[in-house]
């Protein structure tokens, strides 16, 4: 009868408005604790689906430890620059998927601080990608700091401008910016399919058939620093995008500009009160997002790829712009955060698809899918987390001092 | 007299991390009382009562009622024991009728089906009994606030209570509302209930209470009898030093006319004209209050004024400045200081630190800021003087605003107005929420400000503090000014007005 068991703890049932309001002010805050717990979620969920589709949990830790080693994590444990060693070489891969997911989350992070949801980055790193490309190509004979300069230059421009548009949108017609930047991406990818198309300006020189566009001069690429030039090596992008991290953090929390993102992100009527031009801001804020997204873009132009090729860099498989909103709520859409969401996530993508996908653990194609079953539980549990926040914080009052007093009332009823 | 006693709470103690809300705190209730608690906020009112409502264990202590010890684990148990209790924010859901959100949970059935006609019925006689005035038809989303909570009184009586807890009741009530449930209050006390009713304000309370707990601070400090008590006696009780109620003013010594207004007409979001052709200036030196109705213009008036909204026509001239209505920020600069109706919602980021409040408007200037860069620790040590300088309690500058209590959210937006060094204040209802103590310290500050030279707008829906602060008040009814006149008029003239019974006495 007096079992207090089933019904919410009492604190919570008579504060609940305040208590999601901690709840959120918590979440902004950017704790550490959540999203840890988050990850391990993530990982506990996705073992025991191991475990039970393979029928054993030796599997399942089997499955960690090649997802960890293929990832390359266990080069912490004997470092070393060779790169005949397996672990350095796939360090190194790991840091190549992480460098344009850093970029990524920074923009998508960047357009939450000021309250706004850009789901485009696809589409501006697809601009970013595409006039790398065309610069990359056209320039050729140029200085190649120069050239390399100006191509990154260029392309993180246009895709500025290019979100510039969901935020002129927004700041005027009061379009919203979800809707917006998801057409904006279907016509970057509808854009760049023509002009790499059969016949389309961009389109390889030699061969009018073939959907592909030329390779940058070699000119205009970005030196590897880590690994055998041209095989894929780590390039010098991974620098520019921590560098990033330095601009995010300071452009946020050390200039005006910032100061006004997020006064408007909070509280865009307080931000108008004082003296803040909302519109102004969303525009400014969105432009700022796009042009993180796009340098991501140019950056893996100039590295790693180099051309543009239906079929392959197509929308199925440019997804760094949708991985990007995981690694940024992950991150708390905080510079540090987004940074250690995106190693995260690159390593999760590399580790699992290498790490399994060379070795005979489980099948092949099961190791691709379970990368994206992992990376889908982790975007659920952070959906989860003011949940998961909210069951800490329970069981924190649970074992307070209250538990005496809660005993004592128990043994006084009965 | 013993026997009279339906509820006796002894030596109740409460502790939450860092606090203790209840200490020690006793006192009893009579049947057919109205019994007061009075406090200022935080003072452990709502811990009390959740403890008595059975949503909080209590740390120590014994609760009786009708002479038996008794503890609840759930509100439920209370509510079987004949406790009902009105949150400050209400618990009705809005897309329900009256009478379905009043049967909840104890619905009279037909098969598995609600019967509406049973239970319509039922609560339109309790209507008619206690005089409720509310359609047990409407949907709660389409009545009043007032109404809501006559429907959450229902809702308590409804499941036979014998005491009614009511926290803060008037918080969210006009003047005509507040007295309406009170005239609710006095039936439910003939019919023999017992009512403890918790408030901050020192008039309603001795409007209608029998006796009166006074906390400080988790602590009883005394319970007293209506007969004898006083707003003085009370106002020490509560603060624990002697406060000044009524506000001590000298002779205004006017200046230059700072804010001038004319013929300025101002339609809402929606196109509907609320401010329509209103005139008048206010000089350095003065205190202008503008009383009213809420919704009569008030809002729209001062967005105007500030900068915040568009005019339809009319001008506003600050210190000779005439303002083009694009942004606020023209009208920060050409020297207005703006302490805000919603402190909440508008006047402060309250996720921001102090700091970073404080510097709102002017984080892009120097010292705060240069080419485009910010200096926090520049803000921070500002917000450390203001922080002194203001009595803002509860935290340093890199404390969150948010995790201020509400005086000192309003003691912060006033410190950081002020600052400023603006010609024309404007001050929209600057103690709506606050207790005795910080209502009397920004009313002190106002008058220091006039003192200093600064034109004040006071625009306040409390007729009182309208009266006791201000040189001149204009009565604003339906967007124009239906009155004009000094400070020593009468509240009963001014109260008429604000109803728009001037003009019905004139023709
Ligand atoms: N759930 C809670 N957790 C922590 N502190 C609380 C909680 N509820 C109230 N308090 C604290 O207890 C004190 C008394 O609060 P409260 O009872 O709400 O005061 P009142 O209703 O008189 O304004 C305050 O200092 C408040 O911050
Ligand atoms: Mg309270």
């Amino acid at each position: 009868m007096s079992d207090p068991g089933p019904s919410p703890s009492p604190e919570q049932s008579a504060e609940a408005g305040t208590l999601a309001a901690r709840l959120a002010l918590k979440q902004r805050a950017g704790g550490i604790v959540v999203p840890v717990v988050t990850v391990l979620f993530a990982f506990l969920m996705s073992g025991i689906i191991i475990a039970a589709t393979q029928h054993s949990v030796r599997t399942a830790l089997v499955v960690f430890k090649e997802i960890f080693q293929g990832a390359g994590l266990n080069w912490v444990f004997h470092p070393t620059t060779s790169l005949l060693d397996i672990s350095a070489y796939n360090l190194s891969q790991t840091l190549l998927q992480t460098t344009p997911l850093i970029l990524t989350g920074l923009a998508v992070a960047f357009a939450f601080r000021c309250g706004m949801f850009n789901i485009g980055g696809n589409g501006q790193y697809l601009v970013g990608l595409i006039v790398a490309n065309w610069l990359g190509v056209d320039l050729a004979g140029l200085n190649p700091f120069l050239h390399i300069l100006l191509c990154i230059s260029a392309g993180t421009l246009a895709a500025s401008a290019y979100a510039g548009i969901a935020g002129i949108l927004k700041a005027t017609v009061g379009a919203h910016e979800v809707i917006s930047t998801i057409m904006l991406n279907w016509i970057a990818y509808w854009t760049a399919s023509w002009l790499i198309g059969a016949g389309g300006p961009l389109q390889v020189s030699n061969n009018p058939t073939n959907p592909v566009s030329n390779q940058v001069s070699s000119g205009a690429r970005l030196p590897d620093f880590w690994g055998v030039q041209g095989f894929q090596g780590l390039h010098v992008g991974l620098f520019v995008a921590l560098a990033a991290v330095v601009v995010f953090w300071a452009l946020l929390n050390r200039t005006t500009l910032g100061y006004e993102v997020r006064a408007v992100g909070f509280n865009p009527d307080a931000a108008a009160y004082g003296g803040i031009s909302v519109k102004k801001n969303y525009f400014r804020a969105m432009a700022i997002s796009g042009a993180f997204a796009g340098l991501a873009g140019t950056l893996d132009m100039l590295g790693g790829a180099q051309n543009y090729q239906i079929g392959q860099l197509d929308i199925p498989f440019i997804q760094v712009g949708f991985i990007g909103i995981a690694v940024a709520l992950l991150g708390r859409n905080t510079a540090i955060g987004t940074l250690l969401g995106a190693v995260l996530f690159g390593a999760l993508s590399y580790g699992s698809f290498h790490g399994l996908g060379s070795s005979a653990v489980i099948d092949p194609t099961l190791a691709n899918n379970l990368t994206y079953i992992i990376q889908g539980l982790i975007v659920l549990f952070i959906g989860a987390d003011v949940l998961i926040l909210y069951v800490w914080n329970s069981r924190k009052k649970l074992r307070r001092p209250p538990g005496k007093t809660a005993r004592r009332a128990e043994a006084a009823a009965s | 007299m013993a026997d009279d006693l339906v509820l006796e709470m002894r030596d109740i103690r409460k502790e939450f991390p860092g606090v203790v809300a209840n200490d020690k705190v006793s006192f009893d209730v009579r049947r057919g009382e109205v019994h007061a608690l009075l406090g200022e906020n935080g003072a452990g009112k709502s811990t009390l009562m959740n403890i008595l409502y059975g949503l909080y264990r209590p740390d120590g202590g014994e609760i009786r009622l009708n002479g038996k010890p008794v503890t609840f684990s759930s509100a439920r148990e209370a509510i079987q024991a004949g406790i009902g209790m009105v949150h400050q924010h209400f618990m009705l859901i809005p897309v329900m009728t009256v009478a379905e959100n009043i049967v909840l949970g104890t619905e009279p059935r037909k098969g598995i089906l609600l019967d509406e006609r049973v239970a319509d019925r039922r609560v339109a006689d309790m209507a008619k009994t206690f005089r409720f005035e509310v359609d047990p038809e409407a949907l709660v989303q389409d009545i009043s606030v007032g109404q809501q909570q006559r429907v959450e009184i229902m809702k308590v009586l409804y499941r036979n209570a014998d005491i009614l807890i009511l926290d803060e009741p008037t918080a969210v009530l006009t003047p005509q509302e507040a007295s309406d449930l009170f005239e609710i209050l006095r039936t439910l006390r003939r019919e023999g209930l017992s009512i403890i009713f918790i408030s901050h304000k020192l008039n309603e309370v001795l409007e209608i209470a029998d006796r009166i707990t006074v906390l400080r601070r988790g602590k009883t400090i005394e319970t007293v009898p209506h007969a004898g008590a006083t707003e003085a006696s009370l106002a020490r009780a509560m603060v624990g030093r002697d406060v000044l109620l009524r506000v001590d003013k000298g002779a205004p010594e006017i200046g230059d006319v700072l804010l001038e207004v004319e013929d300025l007409h101002v339609l809402d979001d929606r196109g509907i004209e609320k401010v329509r052709g209103v005139s008048f200036e206010v000089r350095a030196g003065e205190i202008v209050g503008i009383a009213g109705v809420d919704g009569n213009g008030q809002t729209e008036l001062i967005d105007a004024l500030t900068g915040l909204q568009k005019i339809e026509s009319g001008s506003v001239n600050i210190a000779g400045h005439r303002l083009s209505h694009t942004s606020a920020r023209e009208a920060l600069d050409a020297g207005i200081g703006h302490i805000p109706e919603d402190r909440q919602r508008r006047g402060l980021v309250l996720e921001f630190t102090i700091a970073e409040n404080i510097a709102l408007h002017d984080y892009a200037k120097p010292p705060d800021a240069r080419w485009g860069w910010l200096f926090p620790a520049r803000m921070v040590g500002r917000a450390r003087r203001l922080i002194e300088d203001f009595d803002v309690r509860g935290g340093g500058p890199s404390t969150r605003a948010g995790a201020l209590s509400g005086g000192n959210q309003q003691k912060l937006v006033a410190a950081r107005e002020v600052d400023r060094d603006p010609k024309v204040l404007i001050a929209a209802q600057p103690t709506r929420g606050l207790d005795v103590g910080a209502i009397e310290y920004l009313h002190r500050r106002l008058v220091s400000e006039r003192d200093e030279g600064r034109a004040i707008l006071l625009v306040s829906l409390e007729l009182e503090e309208i009266l006791s602060l201000s040189d001149r008040i204009f009565v604003l009814f339906e967007g124009t000014f239906v009155g004009e006149h000094t400070g020593d008029v009468s509240e009963e003239q001014i109260g008429l007005e604000m109803l728009g019974g001037k003009k019905e006495a004139a023709a």
